[in-house]
């Protein structure tokens, strides 16, 4: 991060920025002003695509290029711009509306390609700019202006969602620690390929307290816990508890009951391909185990943008069409 | 029985191959067209297939057909009665008695005239012929399955794959009756099937036995020849509609030295455009198949965005689907060019027949006030002078540009000769002719009105577009009133200025006609043939045939306040027409709409203006 040739300040924008008081997009906002003056790519080359939400807004209050496009679209409308561009950082800011309800579609299969993109999923949980109706992640019950008896509907773990259409890379972060997201960010940022990191945002109107438990350093120490690749996975206070595999289910134990000790607890692997484990992880919520934060899964595969431009050069490398009047030459025709 | 069989010498001739959806008819008549081009003749074709791949073998559902014209003059339309009809089933017979000429020849396969294969074309009794009530036509029964089968014996294919070949006898016999030589149809063969040297031996030795099986009958029939065209010396190829909209695109990338980009999503009869750019890696095109028609559209409006000429192509349902995207493309104001390629509609409606049906979705088929350039090419040839057209319009003026082409040319074929770029204009994307800190993403051309195309990369002129309305000059979110309504005028008077940028609106025909005929698009060469038809007979008929529509050329008031009588024809219920009447005032017009998923017939629009003199 010293060496970096840029600061925060040069990612911000002049625009007054408009969200409510008090919201999680403001914390999010300025870890990313941190996370790209870490990654030390000039705002020029940068690109940030959004689509429509609160989220979205982002776009307008970052000094890039900035594209603030239309509900859904932007994990679309950013694959374009990043094929069209390979050398360009593309960001894309989404809600948890705009990128898994309106947006699905193009999600999974910009994951499916694995499109080098950097996702940052604004997850409230909530529908905010259209004034509180429920989400596709919206837990089961929820009381919202569509779903005044509650809503019925099973929410989506964008997790699952991601490891199902072949993601390779997923963290996980709290709006309000702001280390642990200029982390994952750079993180994000160094990985080839579609990286999703979803941050855990409270919409402090119509969602407020939606994820109460990990929204103090306190709370998390206790309810959360920080996954770093090649560590085992331990948290609490001081550590002293940690995850065993139990058959196929994670399990939580305290260190020094039952005859555990730290060489029982799981090494974080978030290289491997198999994402078994990483699911597992990814789905863990209170009481019994903790929520899962930090860099979940990150595997190299090669990224769409490469394969295409791999192929270009093979096909250019055979081929003796380098001009239109090349391509004219060589398709059949004759003398009148 | 003469001893030596005769040779008429025509001008031009209209021939139809027809048969089910796999015997091959397409493949038959690319071929026999093709060679006949090599030959130096005119030709315009047009395939007509069912939308199923494989409809139930034999039945009325799965016959395709394909249509060939071929001239010594220009010939603009695939004609439209056939002068000699191949039918390779009954059912084909069944769809096609009616389209051939007084006097013309109907080539069948008599052993499919079977009971059963009458019964699937659902003939009530064994004599088709006379339940079709055809008269005056000359009925040429071959044992065309019997001879391939014969010609294939003693080969190493098997008999159910041999009889296959049978497009080919048919072909070789063709070629006999038109005085082709079969060595082109064999270089164009031994190119297609090289990986599979059976079928390439098969298809040969049925095609070389069709024209020798011609020879042994030949005292029975005369044969015919069609004079060499005098046209322009050069090299020519024939070429279709999607085919030159793909080289057009790619022409213009080179020359306004931009990458090439398409976003696409394949949909029926647009995708051609699509294999063909995929198939261009050489010339470093990048082609998205995306995961549906919003993404094709929003992929390539990021690629915009970034700075590639950005392009998607598809069709009436696909186009629907994109209205918001395109709506985006207006107010960011990027370049970007939407090919739709149009079919019968509403919905699924006839997908693999022709309409003209989707201009005013191309005109207001989006939210709010969202005005873009739309543009129609009008012949197969053309499409690639349109696509150029388009791709110049959008880059320089920073828009969207719709060119709509249909069915009709998409995949209908014509005569082309092959451009030099030297003849087409330069290509210059507008970039901001300041220094950064004197730009602004909204800061105008003050001539064209477009504003400045910037993309990422460049150093110190980091920008923030978007959906939402936009001050005036800075591009900062407004939901001001007045800057609105400002906003408005600027986006709608910076397509109106692109008039100043086309050329005016012409005359075929007769000058000073009693009758305007107005047209626009794909029904050009009908329309045109017509005019020269009528003229030729002394009628005072005149067309104005529009490729431009929004903007419409300047003159467009002018030149039709010079005609008394107007009347407008479109493969639609009269879209252009009400279109046409909001733009011109103090003009009466009167319309002639056929909406049949097939283009007009020269006869029938002869017919209709006689009446009217």
């Amino acid at each position: 991060m010293t060496n970096s040739l840029y600061s925060p300040q040069d990612f911000k924008s002049d625009q007054y920025v408009r969200w409510c008081p008090g919201c999680g997009n403001f914390a999010i906002l300025n870890a990313i002003y941190k996370a790209l003056a870490a990654v030390n790519v000039s705002p020029a080359q940068t690109a940030v695509i959004s689509g429509i939400g609160c989220s979205s807004r982002l776009s307008y209050y970052m000094n890039t290029y900035g594209f603030h496009t239309i509900h859904g679209r932007a994990t679309a409308i950013a694959t374009g711009v990043k094929v069209a561009n390979p050398s360009l950082s593309v960001w894309q800011f989404t809600g948890d509306g705009d990128c898994l309800a309106i947006g699905g579609n193009h999600f999974i299969h910009a994951l499916r390609r694995n499109i080098d993109i950097n996702i940052v999923l604004h997850n409230n949980e909530i529908y905010g700019l259209t004034k509180g109706q429920f989400s596709p992640t919206s837990p089961k019950g929820l009381v919202t202006k569509s779903s005044p008896y509650g809503t019925f509907e099973r929410p989506f773990q964008p997790a699952d969602l991601i490891f199902g259409a072949g993601g390779t890379f997923f963290a996980r972060t709290v709006d309000v620690d702001i280390p642990t997201s200029v982390d994952v960010m750079v993180s994000a940022a160094k990985h080839h390929g579609t990286s999703v990191v979803e941050v855990l945002q409270n919409c402090v109107i119509f969602n407020d307290g939606a994820y109460k438990m990990v929204s103090t350093k306190e709370l998390r120490s206790e309810n959360a816990i920080f996954l770093h690749h090649g560590e085992p996975m331990l948290f609490g206070k001081n550590k002293e508890k940690g995850l065993v595999l139990d058959g196929f289910s994670l399990k939580a134990v305290t260190l020094g009951e039952n005859g555990i000790s730290e060489k029982d607890i799981l090494v974080h692997d978030a290289t491997t391909k198999d994402y078994f484990l990483h699911q597992r992880l990814a789905s863990m919520s209170g009481p019994d185990l903790p929520i899962a934060l930090g860099v979940i899964r990150d595997v190299e595969e090669t990224t769409y943008e490469e394969a295409m431009v791999e192929q270009i050069q093979a096909v250019q490398a055979k081929s003796t069409v380098k001009t239109f009047s090349d391509l004219m030459n060589s398709i059949e025709s004759w003398e009148i | 029985m003469t001893p030596s069989h005769k040779i008429i010498e025509l001008d031009h001739v209209v021939i139809r191959f027809s048969g089910d959806s796999g015997d091959g008819m397409q493949l038959t008549g690319t071929l026999f067209s093709n060679l006949s081009a090599i030959l130096g003749n005119e030709i315009s074709t047009f395939p007509d297939y069912p939308s199923e791949i494989r409809a139930p073998q034999g039945t009325i559902g799965g016959v395709s057909g394909f249509q060939v014209h071929l001239g010594s003059q220009k010939v603009h339309t695939p004609g439209d009665k056939a002068d000699v009809l191949v039918v390779m089933n009954p059912a084909a017979l069944k769809v096609n008695a009616h389209e051939v000429k007084p006097g013309g020849v109907i080539i069948y396969d008599e052993n499919t005239f079977t009971d059963s294969g009458l019964q699937k074309a659902e003939f009530q009794t064994n004599n088709p012929f006379t339940e079709l009530n055809l008269q005056d036509v000359q009925l040429l029964g071959i044992p065309l399955t019997e001879m391939t089968k014969l010609s294939l014996e003693g080969t190493s294919i098997d008999n159910k794959l041999g009889v296959r070949s049978k497009n080919m006898f048919a072909l070789g016999l063709i070629c006999w009756l038109f005085n082709r030589p079969i060595d082109k149809a064999q270089a164009f063969l031994t190119k297609k099937f090289s990986k599979k040297p059976e079928i390439l031996n098969a298809n040969i030795k049925a095609l070389v036995d069709g024209y020798h099986y011609g020879d042994n009958i030949q005292a029975a029939v005369s044969t015919y020849r069609i004079v060499k065209s005098n046209i322009e010396k050069g090299r020519y190829t024939s070429i279709n509609g999607n085919k030159a909209v793909a080289y057009g695109l790619i022409a213009a990338a080179e020359k306004a030295h931009l990458p090439l980009f398409l976003g696409s999503y394949p949909i029926t009869p647009a995708s051609d455009i699509m294999h063909e750019l995929a198939a261009r890696k050489d010339l470093g095109v990048k082609v998205i198949q995306s995961e549906d028609e919003i993404a094709g559209i929003s992929t390539a409006i990021g690629a915009s965005f970034a700075g590639n000429l950005a392009v998607t192509s598809t069709s009436g349902p696909g186009l629907a689907l994109k209205g918001e995207a395109i709506g985006l493309a207006v107010m960011a104001e990027l370049p970007l060019v939407i090919v739709n390629v149009q079919r019968g509609g509403p919905s699924t409606g006839l997908p693999t027949k022709t309409e003209q049906a989707d201009l005013l979705q191309a005109l207001y088929g989006r939210n709010g006030e969202s005005p873009l350039v739309v543009m129609a090419a009008s012949t197969p040839d053309n499409c690639f002078d349109y696509a150029y057209w388009a791709a110049k319009i959008a880059v320089e003026h920073v828009t969207p540009v719709i060119l709509l082409t249909d069915g009709f040319i998409a995949n209908g074929t014509a005569l082309w000769k092959l451009p030099s770029l030297n003849d087409f204009p330069d290509i210059t994307p507008p970039r901001a002719p300041m220094i950064a800190s004197d730009w602004k993403p909204y800061l105008r051309d003050q001539e064209k009105l477009n504003r400045y195309w910037m993309i990422p990369g460049m150093e110190g002129f980091m920008h923030r577009i978007g959906g939402l309305e936009k001050s005036d000059v800075t591009g900062e979110i407004s939901t001001d009133p007045k800057n609105h309504q400002k906003m408005v005028a600027i986006r709608r008077s910076k397509i109106e200025k692109i008039a100043d940028y086309i050329p005016p609106l012409s005359i075929y025909g007769d000058q000073t006609a009693d009758i305007l005929m107005v047209g626009w698009g794909s029904t050009f060469g009908h329309l045109s043939t017509a005019v020269d038809e009528l003229n030729d007979s002394g009628k005072r008929v005149a067309l104005a045939h529009f490729n431009f529509i929004m903007p419409l050329p300047k003159n467009t008031q002018e030149v039709l306040s010079a005609f008394k009588k107007i009347i407008v024809f479109e493969l639609n219920d009269g879209q252009f027409a009400s279109y046409l009447r909001t733009k011109v005032t103090g003009i009466e017009m009167s319309q002639y709409n056929k909406i049949q998923g097939q283009p007009f017939e020269v006869e029938e629009i002869v017919h209709f203006i006689s009446s009217m003199i």
